[in-house]
């Protein structure tokens, strides 16, 4: 097999981002030279502005690209996204409801109502796929569950106190990483590391199931063990990245086609490499919109992404059907 | 190596109905019949695929449910009615998930037994080459050299001829031959009664999840158990070993 390319591909990502991660630092509205750092404010603006924005895109990012990889890999879809599961839009429930109490006020208490809402969605994925451990069940459970906490959302909003409290929620819902401390980076960091281990370890099942259901159980692979794994892996990842920067979504679906071409395409080799790929484009993708020029403010991450993500998804689907005309 | 395969008044209800067998390593072991007779249900369960309502399958002298999944996968390679592909990689990448039981397609142990195993299936010239670019007979080649590089002691495969012409159909009996001839036990479920004829060492007939004939395929494929079996009159011509069966 070809591992040693994917160590290779491996190296030229971490090289990227080391070169990526500084750049990001010195760009944005205050321009910092590194050259001239008489600069006002340059180790503040550096330190705990865009150093801990820049660790929250790696992490965010490196979850987001990782959990789609996975995705892809355990649906067998190159369509699949880590939204599939409902646990998003749970997290984004659990978000929206703690700004309607009001408790997000606190800082501390969106990220917990976020997690609560992934963890819930997880639990019920599990109480209702759970016995028939078949991915079409498994799958559509995860669809109504994204439909039920969608709907409770829209409730949420339609009920909401006042006009600024649902302006806030909107706004959060779009997806951003600006004016985010260390604090989140704490909260996501430690969350996404465990989700992405716990995805690495489905690795050989996923390659198993290229080979299908039935083929990968004969390999030795319990459906229900990689199943667990799934929810375990995803509800980390995609929940504390939801948690910190909202809904971000386009990553997890288009990193993985930008990456499987390079690797071997077996799904256990993309998961590393998607990973930090991921990591990458949400750090570039987040620095460009801190440079943008924009009338009232800058541009929304989760805007931005999926400004990018829609037409990519859709030349996608035109190659799709030219491969299968 | 285990060199049984037996069950013991094996039954799953509406499918099979109390089957005791001992299938041995070593032989082609043809299983046939008509449509409905539990022909893949039966391979699913020696495959430890699916578990009895009531009796046992064993592999050797151990119950094939108390074995854990990945010994039974080191020793047990299956290939599915319809194998599918999910991913486009290629014939080597393929192959070497026969290695995921052993982990270690990235050893030179590993990387040994697949090249041996795309040699035994002489696709060393498409190792490279994405699977969809292979045609039925090259793909059925490499998925069932995909089965050889587990190194299992048996190979059970449903319905392995099923969209190949006939050139392809009969090289591919010819491999499992010599498998067969190396050692190791394979069962297969057929649809043509003269490749069970030419090419099997025994054959089981089922009907309705009951073994209606089970021996030497000049026995259990006899004139009159077609004729009972499948409802339908015919005569077998040539010679032993290239017969072919004339209907109606």
């Amino acid at each position: 097999m070809n591992w040693a390319s994917n160590r290779r591909l491996i190296a030229i990502l971490i090289v990227l981002l080391a070169l990526a991660v500084p750049l990001s630092l010195l760009a944005g509205r205050v321009w910092i030279d590194p050259l001239a750092p008489e600069t006002r404010n340059a180790a503040v603006i550096v330190l705990q502005l865009r150093l801990p924005r820049a660790m929250l895109a790696l992490v965010v990012g490196a979850g987001l690209g990782g959990a789609g990889a996975a995705m892809q890999g355990y649906l067998r879809n190159p369509l699949a996204d880590p939204g599939l599961f409902g646990i998003a839009p749970g997290a984004a429930l659990g978000a929206v409801l703690s700004f309607w109490t009001g408790y997000a006020a606190s800082a501390w208490l969106l990220p917990v109502f976020a997690l609560a809402g992934a963890g819930g969605a997880m639990a019920l994925l599990a109480l209702i796929a759970g016995r028939e451990a078949g991915v079409a069940l498994f799958t559509m459970t995860g669809l109504m569950i994204s439909s039920l906490a969608g709907s409770l959302t829209s409730l949420a909003l339609s009920l909401s106190p006042n006009p600024f409290a649902m302006s806030e929620i909107v706004t959060w819902l779009m997806g951003a990483l600006a004016d985010r401390s260390w604090r989140e980076v704490a909260v996501a960091a430690p969350l996404t590391l465990a989700g992405l281990a716990v995805l690495l370890a489905t690795g050989r099942g996923l390659d198993a199931l290229t080979l299908g259901e039935t083929a990968a159980r004969l390999l030795g692979f319990e459906p229900r063990r990689q199943q667990v794994l799934m929810i375990v892996g995803i509800g980390l990842t995609v929940g504390a990245s939801v948690a910190v920067a909202g809904v971000i979504g386009f990553v997890g679906l288009m990193v993985p086609h930008l990456v499987r071409p390079l690797t071997d395409r077996r799904p256990g080799s993309l998961l590393v490499p998607s990973a930090l790929a991921g990591a990458l484009l949400v750090l570039v993708a987040d620095a460009g919109c801190r440079v943008l020029p924009l009338a009232g403010g800058e541009l929304r991450l989760g805007v931005a992404l999926a400004l990018i993500g829609a037409p990519f998804f859709l030349v996608l689907l035109l190659r799709m059907r030219r491969g299968l005309a | 190596m285990s060199t049984t395969l037996s069950t013991v008044g094996l039954s799953i209800r509406d499918r099979l109905d109390d089957l005791t067998l001992t299938i041995h390593g070593g032989e082609v072991t043809a299983i046939c019949g008509p449509n409905g007779a539990g022909k893949s249900t039966l391979l699913t369960c020696l495959a430890g695929l699916q578990d009895p309502d009531i009796g046992i399958a064993a592999l050797g002298t151990r119950v094939m449910h108390e074995i854990p999944a990945r010994q039974r996968a080191q020793c047990i390679g299956y290939l599915p009615q319809s194998p599918e592909v999910a991913w486009d990689v290629t014939v080597e990448v393929l192959v070497g998930l026969g290695r995921l039981p052993w982990h270690d397609a990235a050893t030179s142990q590993g990387a040994a037994t697949i090249d041996a195993a795309i040699a035994t299936m002489d696709l060393e010239a498409l190792r490279k080459r994405p699977v969809s670019r292979l045609s039925g007979g090259e793909r059925a080649r490499a998925l069932m050299a995909r089965v050889l590089s587990t190194g299992p002691a048996w190979i059970l495969a449903d319905e392995p001829l099923a969209n190949l012409d006939l050139g392809h159909a009969i090289a591919l009996m010819r491999r499992l031959r010599e498998q067969a001839n190396h050692g190791r036990g394979v069962v297969l479920v057929l649809h043509d009664l003269a490749t069970a004829m030419n090419y099997a060492d025994r054959v089981i007939v089922l009907d309705r999840g009951r073994v209606v004939a089970d021996g030497e395929p000049c026995h259990a494929l006899s004139e009159a158990v077609i004729r009972q079996t499948w409802d339908c009159p015919a005569r077998w011509l040539g010679e032993p070993g290239s017969r072919a069966l004339a209907l109606g």
